[in-house]
């Protein structure tokens, strides 16, 4: 019974895989790949793809171990309201994102204001709106592995007279390694597919914030072999990240 | 054990219930519309008697989707290629936030690299007329974003995070205070022509509602013209 169930539920996946390579169009592949709107939208999607992993990285594995390591009241409500991009409608982020760093934002207006500096309809607005919607995966994650970490070998450490910034960086994150790798690679996966929030708060435009979600939308309306060759290549980068790394990815 | 059977029981009867007592959706008329018609659409619905479900999205998501199969009784486009009778006429008009504050007049200020400009995405037929007009008028438009449909463009500008961007005129309209209009020389504008058709049977009556008297009234009061 299990197996069926589980076989039903593989098919479900790999079904819409099946029909997309089916309908792909093969034989002018080549010539739609070369397209500057194919081309662009790739280099934008790993671009801030990798950028919002690096700052997800240095920014959510301090909160993780904060969320992990110290014991303060409303810890459980600010896990909570920590991880709420991860459950919030895509659209409904990129808006709020859009009233807190907009032109008319409550910090970014007074940020435009006096430096001239504006996030939206640039290539790190993508950034910005991919981490809030991706850090949050690194986080729950990394958290997760610190807390299922054993915290007497840091103990140990401290009793032979490690610092605490060696303790950190000898022991804790080396143990907590496999769960910072499959958060990045989540956060990384998670970003890569974003589009409500990077649409709402960053716009659309070809070579500077269209990124392969968007050309896929858009081009859906208009020249659906271009999209299902979009399609094609964004599932081929994102295999190629993760099956290398299915081993480490597995062990969380 | 018994608990849960009457559990059980009680859920099962809940969602019969809810089936049968949702109101006759099977008869209700479903009309696919262009973003741009939502105001006028949603009032002509309220007038028409029979139920009436709606679903606006832009023009090209919505043929799209018509070809994929979804059962629609009733399309009324904004792009002209699209089938069907003529129902309404709409044109450009450039919309800025309330009381200007990027001091935009006319098309030729969207070359300018310094101010946040906003056009519809290529792939809808707002942003392709946008496009011919700024061509049409010789500008090299700086554009910022090209949104996928004219409701997140407009929602922009309102919002203050757009200088400017080019949108229909019953946009300008449907936004009321929020938005300030500023009008296309006819020269690089466009007469765009909404076409609406019944696909099934049952989408004749509401057809023939939008083009009655009633209905032409409704969408002029909405800032279309009617052929």
């Amino acid at each position: 019974m299990l197996v069926v169930l589980a076989a039903v539920a593989a098919a479900y996946v790999l079904l819409p895989f099946a029909a997309l390579l089916q309908r792909a169009p093969w034989t002018d592949l080549g010539d739609l790949l070369g397209r500057p709107v194919v081309t662009d939208a790739l280099r934008l999607s790993v671009t801030t793809a990798v950028l919002a992993t690096a700052v997800s990285l240095v920014l959510g594995i301090p909160l993780a171990w904060l969320l992990a390591r110290t014991e303060f009241r409303g810890r459980s409500l600010a896990r909570a309201l920590l991880t709420l991009p991860m459950v919030l409608p895509p659209v409904v982020g990129g808006a709020a994102l859009l009233f807190a760093f907009g032109r008319r934002g409550l910090l970014g207006g007074p940020v435009y204001d006096s430096a001239g500096f504006l996030l939206p309809f640039s290539l790190w607005g993508v950034v910005a709106a991919n981490t809030f919607v991706a850090m949050p995966f690194l986080v729950l994650t990394v958290e997760a592995g610190l807390r299922g970490a054993d915290a007497r070998y840091e103990d140990a450490a401290a009793t032979l007279g490690a610092s605490r910034w060696t303790i950190l960086r000898r022991v804790t994150l080396p143990n907590a390694a496999p769960a910072i790798v499959a958060g990045a690679v989540l956060c990384w996966a998670r970003a890569l597919g974003e589009f409500g929030a990077t649409v709402t708060f960053a716009g659309n435009l070809q070579g500077r914030t269209q990124t392969m979600p968007l050309a896929v939308f858009l081009a859906l309306e208009s020249d659906r072999d271009a999209a299902i060759a979009l399609s094609l290549v964004l599932i081929a980068v994102s295999l190629a990240v993760l099956l290398p790394l299915r081993d480490r990815w597995l062990t969380v | 054990m018994r608990r849960v059977v009457a559990l059980t029981a009680a859920l099962a009867l809940v969602l019969v219930l809810a089936a049968c007592g949702g109101g006759d959706d099977g008869d209700a008329v479903r009309v696919f519309a262009a973003a741009s018609l939502t105001d006028a659409f949603t009032e002509i619905a309220e007038a028409f008697v029979g139920e009436v479900t709606l679903s606006f999205a832009g023009s090209a998501t919505l043929r799209a989707q018509i070809e994929s199969g979804a059962p629609a009784d009733v399309f009324a486009s904004a792009d002209e290629r699209d089938d069907g009778e003529p129902f309404a006429l709409n044109t450009l008009e450039i919309a800025v936030p309330a009381g200007n504050p990027g001091g935009v007049t006319g098309l030729e200020d969207f070359a300018d690299d310094g101010l946040l400009l906003g056009v519809c995405a290529d792939e809808v037929p707002c942003g392709r007329y946008a496009r011919a007009g700024l061509a049409s008028a010789g500008v090299d438009a700086a554009i910022d974003t090209s949104e996928p449909d004219v409701r997140s463009l407009l929602t922009k500008i309102e919002a203050g995070e757009l200088d400017a961007g080019i949108v229909y005129r019953t946009d300008v309209v449907a936004s009321g205070a929020a938005v300030d209009g500023i009008a296309i020389p006819d020269d690089h504008n466009v007469a765009v022509t909404y076409p609406i058709a019944a696909l099934t049977d049952a989408g004749e009556d509401f057809v023939a509602f939008v083009r009655s008297d009633e209905g032409r009234a409704i969408l002029a009061a909405h800032g279309f013209e009617t052929p």
